[in-house]
């Protein structure tokens, strides 16, 4: 077995991609879920807001954070491809995208702290 | 589903990409300001309620979200478990605007 196109960036982009996005769309109805029941008065934020400092789920906030600045820049890599027809340097684009989604998650680590 | 239908899906796929690319930008900026000294609740609500704007902008915020995580999540499913056909297909559409609905009833809580 060939394995070598699995050895490119641009593979383990695909991967991340997929991966970011599978796990964000299983997020998604729980966040919109939670949110949309907590917010039924100001009192009920409040409980639910100081029920999310907990180390824990600061933790997971910034896992989110990170997959979705990843999922987003790496859609934005993906539009260039098909709409720009942005061909060369994918490498610098996969790492620049790289780069965005651990600099918004070191971002926010470092404005919640 | 015919070609035509998964070219449809391709463009609903791409727009909703374009609309959640400023989306989640927007939420993203949001987010890493807003946790500035701890958030709260009268702090979220201030900046929300009575705004046009915000309602509009997290309605088809979560809009786009839903359809798109649901297309994702059915190619997801079709490529990788094998689960196709129309039955699948009106599940993920149901999955997409359950979601979207979800989303747009916490944009209106927000907004109340």
């Amino acid at each position: 077995m060939d394995l070598r196109p699995r050895s490119h960036p641009t593979y383990l982009a695909f991967v991340v991609h997929r991966v970011s996005g599978l796990l964000l769309a299983l997020f998604l109805p729980l966040h919109f879920w939670a949110l949309g029941t907590a917010i039924a008065g100001e009192a009920r934020l409040e409980g639910f807001l100081r029920w999310a400092d907990n180390p824990l789920v600061k933790a997971a906030e910034t896992v989110l954070v990170v997959l979705l600045a990843a999922h987003l820049a790496g859609g934005l890599r993906v539009l260039a491809l098909e709409f720009l027809g942005w061909r060369r340097r994918q490498k610098d684009m996969v790492a620049i995208s790289a780069g965005v989604a651990l600099l918004a998650g070191l971002l926010f680590l470092l404005n919640v702290a | 589903m015919s070609t035509r239908g998964e070219t449809h899906l391709w463009v609903v796929q791409r727009l909703t990409a374009m609309i959640l690319a400023f989306g989640v930008l927007v939420h993203l900026v949001t987010i890493i300001l807003a946790v500035r000294g701890g958030l709260s609740a009268a702090e979220i609500l201030g900046r929300t309620r009575g705004s046009e704007a915000w309602l509009a902008f997290y309605g088809l915020f979560a809009l786009a979200a839903g359809l798109h995580g649901a297309i994702g999540l059915r190619a997801i499913a079709a490529e990788m478990l094998g689960v196709r056909g129309r039955v699948a297909d009106l599940a993920w559409l149901a999955v997409g605007l359950l979601t979207a609905g979800f989303g747009i009833r916490a944009a209106i809580g927000l907004y109340v």
